[in-house]
């Protein structure tokens, strides 16, 4: 049986104004379908056990959440070893809907961003406002960092999981370091 | 740089989160059509200096196709509107009326 492995191996950075750190193996299943219908929100909060997130939201709990992508899609997050089941218990929720589930954890890659820093290091990358008042807990949001596209949430307060494509992995770990290299702080959320 | 929001999403972004696709509401002429149709179709564009309409994808975001009104020499931005038309919604176009008298742009006014 082969070694499976995320695409950095959990490499991490942690030298700098904020630590940079690649999860390591995450369950993610794309979910496509009809937001509004019971089945597609029930395929989704039943094998999370969060609830089902407002448009431009995410919730999560621990390795457990739903990101909300676009209008019709959803990224269910679990654990990786727990995929194959998951889908297997949201086939059984879709059965009579007209809806996608597939499994996408080995082709995205997942980062974590964390420190009192993180918000500034994030916001050299993104065209995005990620002042304390604007982007606040709960939201997600999709965009770009430097050249590629990236979907960012606060798993929690300081701590940003950033979702890549897994071909983007090493860039993406690369552009973190740099932006979170020591000494450069930008002190511009501060009060 | 345009600062444009997304109907579909609503997320509001800078024009890199996006990309442009090309002039909007082209009536496509295929097999059947006057060899002039297909010309017109395929390779006549209006080049505005002024009121424009445009397709416009939020690629870097929700990946969904929108439509979107704006000033080629100011740079602002009227508004956006539903992929799924034919034509600028009223309200719009009695807004960039009130901003630019007169425009008209193809068959629009
Ligand atoms: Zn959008």
């Amino acid at each position: 049986m082969s070694n499976i492995v995320s695409a950095l191996n959990n490499k991490a950075y942690a030298d700098g104004i904020a630590e940079v750190r690649e999860i390591g193996l995450q369950g993610m299943i794309t979910l496509r379908g009809d937001l509004a219908s019971s089945a597609v929100k029930s395929a989704a909060t039943s094998v999370t056990g969060v609830k089902m997130p407002a448009p431009g939201h995410a919730n999560s709990d621990g390795q457990h959440g739903i990101c909300w992508m676009s209008p019709d899609e959803l990224l269910v997050l679990c654990p990786y070893d727990a995929v194959a089941d998951t889908l297997e218990k949201m086939g059984k929720s879709l059965a009579k809907a007209h809806a996608l589930y597939v499994d996408v954890s080995d082709a995205r890659a997942v980062f974590e961003l964390s420190g009192p820093h993180a918000r500034e290091v994030l916001a050299k990358l993104v065209p995005v406002d990620l002042s304390p008042a604007a982007f606040t807990s709960g939201m997600f949001r999709r965009s770009r960092m430097a050249q590629i596209p990236a979907a960012f949430w606060l798993h929690a307060p300081d701590s940003f999981r950033i979702v890549t494509f897994r071909s983007n992995a090493q860039y993406a770990f690369d552009l973190l370091k740099v932006a979170a290299q020591p000494g450069s702080e930008v002190g511009y959320f501060k009060g | 740089m345009l600062i444009l929001t997304c109907p579909c999403c609503g997320v509001t972004g800078e024009e890199t989160e996006f990309h442009a696709g090309g002039e909007a509401h082209l009536k496509r002429f295929g097999p059947g059509s006057s060899e002039d149709q297909f010309e017109e179709y395929l390779f006549m564009r209006e080049n505005p200096k002024g009121v424009h309409f445009e397709r416009w994808r939020h690629v870097n975001g929700c990946g969904k196709w929108f439509h979107a009104a704006r000033n080629t020499v100011t740079l602002e931005v009227y508004g956006t509107y539903a992929a799924q038309t034919h034509e600028p919604p009223a309200d719009l176009r009695d807004k960039i009326t009130e901003k630019v008298p007169g425009w008209t742009w193809r068959e629009f006014q």
